[in-house]
């Protein structure tokens, strides 16, 4: 970033109004806000390498998002001994004969001459390796649901360290999102959209229904935390003994020390990740990756893979959405499936690299800390507002009811109108790309 | 071996439900392929017109039966549905006025369209929740049922009963009645005509002295009437929910997609083949297998591909074959 | 003499950048072919679209029947009388050809039968295949499908922009007796073409330019006649 005023003055802008949210709301909420502030700029730095460096418009960040949350689950819960004496061995070996035959099928399909043979092959294979992937895989998952249903009935994780889980969901959306990006990257741009589309509505799926995998909407809770709990705080009595010689609550301190760690581990990802993204932006890399933006048709005719490139900053870009999907589940402390909404976790990052300015990452961190704010404001504010407006109409007539029951939504339609009035106005956003 | 009620359960469970999905897709796909061929976008906002349009009708159907009209045996919303339609379109011309009309002007690249229809997707969004909330209604009233499974059990005599609900037949009819006005007014009328040119060679069009403007507003309005259609087929035979429409966007576009994105009658198919891979992957085959088979080699499973859970896993998948195989769709597409 | 039936004259300018035409001037007379021949990038193309307004002129009018046309848009002009078929492009493809000269008279509102019946008259094989999608046609029909929708309008002068690029020298030959048809209706024609010397000898008046300037301007016969022009653009 070109350290200009005009940028200083935006960033002491946002800490104005969050140092403003502190003096109005407490500490202990404004750390909140910040917390998915951080892990809302990680997002947006994500979907903004691939859309403000080589235009691919990402609709499913929800699913890479999730899948981050599910690594969590997978890295760091301990194993369940007994699901897996129940049926994990064979599960997953099921899950190795589905991925057989569907090895199988595709090798038919490509090797075998066109014609009836193929087609009846490709029907037998199929029919074949699902009978046999549903007689191993539907005992066993089975088997491992019906072990303790009401705390465990899932394999559990690995049991490691909760911050491997993050670099871990990292690579499960990269896997994701190499998957999509080779089949619809190089076709239309909307195509894209749509394939990506599908994918979270199908990770969301199983996330919510494969109650083996990480216990489907009766949630994971209880993860691991890479900082100490606040009972933990409360009865070290070093701590106990600062506190008091500080005259501070103890309670309320507790918690705002567990957030600032939070805090901490979050910014050194971000700016960990910025360093990265602007370092690699400047490089040979970087001008190639502009060269193919700024104009695909001469970047292909000097004999660039402009399709791998996309595919590779497709990958790069969601990873860093999976892995800030794992930091969110991290700090949140459980998964929960029934949670993901497009509108919070697709729609939302959309609007921060949008108003933040495509292209420039700083513009992304600025934009996810502002409209996370927003976000969490504008529900109050909305309330404050119709109360005002309201104010005129008698108290239990049907209107004002219904106006003040509609004020939950009022969030969908701000955000939608700031995107269309900064897509409309200022394409570039509050921090152009330089 | 009984073939007889192994056909009547094929046809309660998977012939006539998919049939009714199929027409609520293909209408659905008709408005997306509609948008792609002439303003040359994929219209993610398309659901949440849906959305708008249903709730309109039934606010409409809402006021009619507070009057005391209703449509005897049929649903008052059908009697409701003109002024939906009228009410979406006018939200629709607005939609274009203020907001994608700047991007014609300054002929900008598809994908920006398609972050705009986004966040037109979400105002649309919010403004249904604002006017009519987030719970589920119900709003079908008349019969409920052309064929009622007791009653047609005990005519035929069968084990199997059939039911043929009312939501389902008014879905065919008006499915294809609205499809032949379609067809009709695309092949017939002079205006017709002129969105198909716009639609093949919009350079050549503007030669023609076809005025782009109008021939935008009449798609809008086309648009309109074929989303609130689907969506409230889709109410009347579900029940309505403000977002459930967001999630038709997926099996919507890959019936657009896989019949060839701007091309209308590869809507239709593409809408059919969705709807009927959903219900047959998603379908329990015991029963009908146990009536066909001998009765020691009935299945012991449900012989389910599928839960029904994963029904997105089915458009998508097809989509992605499509994507793989033949990106054009089957019928050709970007053309109208 | 008269001021010509349609006249781009001192036409300056280019697509924004650099100017491509540098005081170029073309005219035509009622019911009579002009040709405009030129080297590769002699800016043959643009003068013609410059006449028909879809370039932006710095310098220079076009004056149609004596009316300054200068600012209108090439719809208005198309409905002022002239009819243009682009190079490439010119036909819907997924229509009938029934429908592509139905869309060329998209912008008359009275009966266009008549006109329908005379396009079918030059063009007997358009009616043979009126029900066909006019994608399916050969490249030669298809040219006389494009030549047919921008006719529909009944123009006073038809613009051609390389009519015969890509068909055989048969289908040219016939392509270039059509033409001579339509301008004995009165038409006024005024065409871009590649076949520089078959062009000529149809033409009334031809215009060699070069670097988007005239270099010659004669009777076609006279421009065939002359060495210079011979040496230089006819290979000969």
């Amino acid at each position: 970033m070109s350290v200009n005023l005009r940028n200083i003055a935006l960033f002491a802008a946002l800490a104005v109004l969050y140092l403003g949210t502190a003096m109005i709301y407490g500490w202990n909420l404004t750390l909140t806000i910040v917390n998915m502030g951080l892990i809302s700029a990680v997002m947006a730095l994500g979907v903004n390498m691939q859309w403000g460096y080589a235009g691919l418009f990402n609709i499913g960040i929800m699913g890479f998002v999730a899948l981050g949350g599910l690594a969590v689950v997978l890295v760091s819960m301990p194993p369940v001994g007994e699901a897996w004496a129940a049926g994990g061995v064979r599960l997953i070996f099921g899950l190795l004969v589905g991925a057989a035959s569907m090895v199988a099928a595709v090798l038919v399909w490509s090797k075998l001459p066109k014609g009836r043979v193929r087609g009846l092959a490709l029907l037998a294979v199929l029919i074949v390796g699902f009978t046999l992937y549903s007689m191993v895989f539907d005992p066993a998952v089975r088997a491992v649901e019906a072990v303790n249903p009401s705390s465990t009935g899932y394999l559990g994780g690995l049991g490691l360290p909760v911050l491997l889980a993050w670099p871990a969901g990292g690579a499960l959306a990269a896997g994701a999102a190499w998957l999509i990006g080779k089949t619809a990257l190089g076709l239309r741009s909307d195509y894209l959209a749509i394939a990506t589309l599908g994918i979270s509505e199908i990770v969301l799926a199983l996330l919510k229904n494969e109650d083996w995998l990480a216990r489907g909407v009766k949630n994971v809770t209880g993860l691991p935390r890479p900082v100490p709990f606040e009972v933990n705080l409360q009865q070290n009595p070093a701590f106990v003994a600062w506190a008091r010689d500080w005259g501070l609550d103890l309670a309320t301190t507790s918690s705002i020390v567990v957030k600032l760690s939070y805090a901490g581990l979050f910014l050194v990802v971000l700016l960990a990740l910025v360093w990265l993204v602007e370092t690699a932006w400047r490089s040979p890399w970087g001008r190639m990756m502009r060269a193919i933006r700024d104009n695909e048709v001469s970047a292909a005719a000097m004999g660039k893979d402009v399709t791998r490139r996309h595919l590779q900053i497709f990958v790069l870009g969601s990873a860093v959405c999976g892995m800030a999907g794992a930091m969110m589940t991290t700090l949140d402390g459980q998964l929960t499936p029934g949670t993901y909404q497009p509108l919070r976790y697709t729609f939302l990052i959309w609007v921060m690299v949008v108003v933040g300015g495509s292209g420039n990452n700083w513009g992304s961190v600025l934009g996810g800390f502002l409209i996370w704010w927003l976000w969490v404001m504008v529900e109050p504010i909305g309330q404050n507002v119709l109360s005002v407006v309201t104010m005129g109409l008698a108290d239990g007539s049907w209107l004002k009811s219904h106006l003040t029951d509609a004020a939950a939504h009022m969030r969908l339609l701000t955000m939608g109108i700031i995107l269309l009035l900064v897509l409309r106005f200022s394409p570039r956003g509050l921090i152009p790309e330089k | 071996m009984d073939i007889l009620n192994a056909i009547v359960a094929l046809l309660n469970f998977v012939i006539i439900p998919g049939a009714a999905y199929g027409a609520q897709l293909a209408l659905g796909a008709l408005g997306v392929t509609l948008v792609y061929g002439i303003l040359r976008f994929s219209n993610f906002a398309h659901g949440d017109t849906m959305a708008f349009g249903t709730a309109m009708t039934i606010i409409v159907t809402w006021g009619l039966l507070a009057l005391g009209i209703s449509f005897g045996p049929l649903p008052t919303a059908l009697l409701a549905l003109p002024f939906g339609i009228g009410l979406t379109a006018l939200l629709v011309l607005g939609t274009d006025r203020l907001v994608y009309r700047f991007y014609r002007k300054v002929k900008a690249a598809p994908v920006i369209l398609v972050m705009v229809s986004m966040g037109v997707m979400f105002v649309m969004n919010g403004i249904t929740r604002f006017i009519i909330g987030v719970n589920e209604i119900n709003f079908t009233d008349g019969e409920r049922f052309i064929i009622n499974a007791r009653e047609f059990r005990e005519a035929t005599g069968l084990a199997e009963g059939l039911a043929f609900r009312t939501t389902q037949g008014i879905t065919l009819v008006v499915a294809v009645i609205a499809v032949a006005a379609l067809f009709w007014f695309l092949n017939r009328t002079r205006t017709g005509k002129s969105m198909r040119a716009f639609s093949d060679n919009e350079d050549l069009a503007l030669l023609s002295g076809i005025n782009p403007e109008r021939v935008v507003a009449v798609t809008w309005i086309i648009v309109a009437a074929l989303a609130t259609t689907a969506g409230v087929l889709y109410g009347l035979d579900k029940s309505f929910k403000a977002f459930t429409y967001f999630q038709l966007l997926l099996p919507i576009f890959a019936s657009a997609v896989v019949g060839g994105l701007g091309n209308p009658l590869g809507a239709i198919a593409g809408g059919f083949v969705i709807a009927f891979s959903e219900v047959t992957v998603t379908y329990a085959w015991k029963k009908v297998l146990t009536y066909l088979l001998p009765a020691d080699w009935a299945p012991a499973g449900l012989v389910q591909l599928m839960g029904t859970d994963y029904k997105f896993a089915v458009s998508f998948a097809i989509l992605v074959i499509v994507l793989l195989i033949k990106p054009t769709g089957i019928f050709k597409g970007k053309s109208l | 003499m008269a001021e010509p039936f349609l006249i781009g004259e001192g036409m300056t300018g280019g697509y924004g950048g650099a100017d491509i035409l540098h005081g170029c001037t073309l005219a035509v007379e009622k019911g009579e072919i002009a040709v405009i021949v030129g080297p590769n990038g002699a800016g043959k193309s643009t003068a013609m679209k410059a006449v028909f307004g879809m370039l932006k002129l710095r310098q220079g009018r076009v004056r149609l029947a004596g009316e300054d046309i200068t600012a209108l848009t090439p719809q208005a002009r198309v409905m002022k009388g002239m009819g243009f078929v682009p190079q490439t492009h010119n036909i819907f493809t997924s229509m009938t050809v029934e429908e592509n000269l139905e869309m060329g008279a998209f912008i008359r509102t009275d009966d266009y039968q008549g006109t329908l019946a005379q396009v079918y008259d030059l063009f007997p094989i358009l009616k043979q295949k009126r029900n066909q999608p006019a994608g399916e046609l050969s490249g030669g029909q298809r040219q006389q499908v494009a030549v047919g929708r921008a006719l529909m309008t009944q123009p006073s002068v038809l613009m051609l922009d390389e009519p015969t690029a890509g068909v055989s020298p048969i289908v040219m030959d016939e392509l270039f007796d059509r033409i001579i048809e339509v301008a004995r209706t009165g038409i006024s024609i005024l065409m871009v073409e590649q076949n520089a010397r078959q062009a000529l000898e149809i033409a009334d008046k031809g215009y060699v330019l070069v670097q988007g300037a005239n270099r010659f301007t004669d009777t076609g016969k006279a421009l065939l006649a002359d060495p210079e022009v011979r040496r230089s653009f006819l290979g000969g």
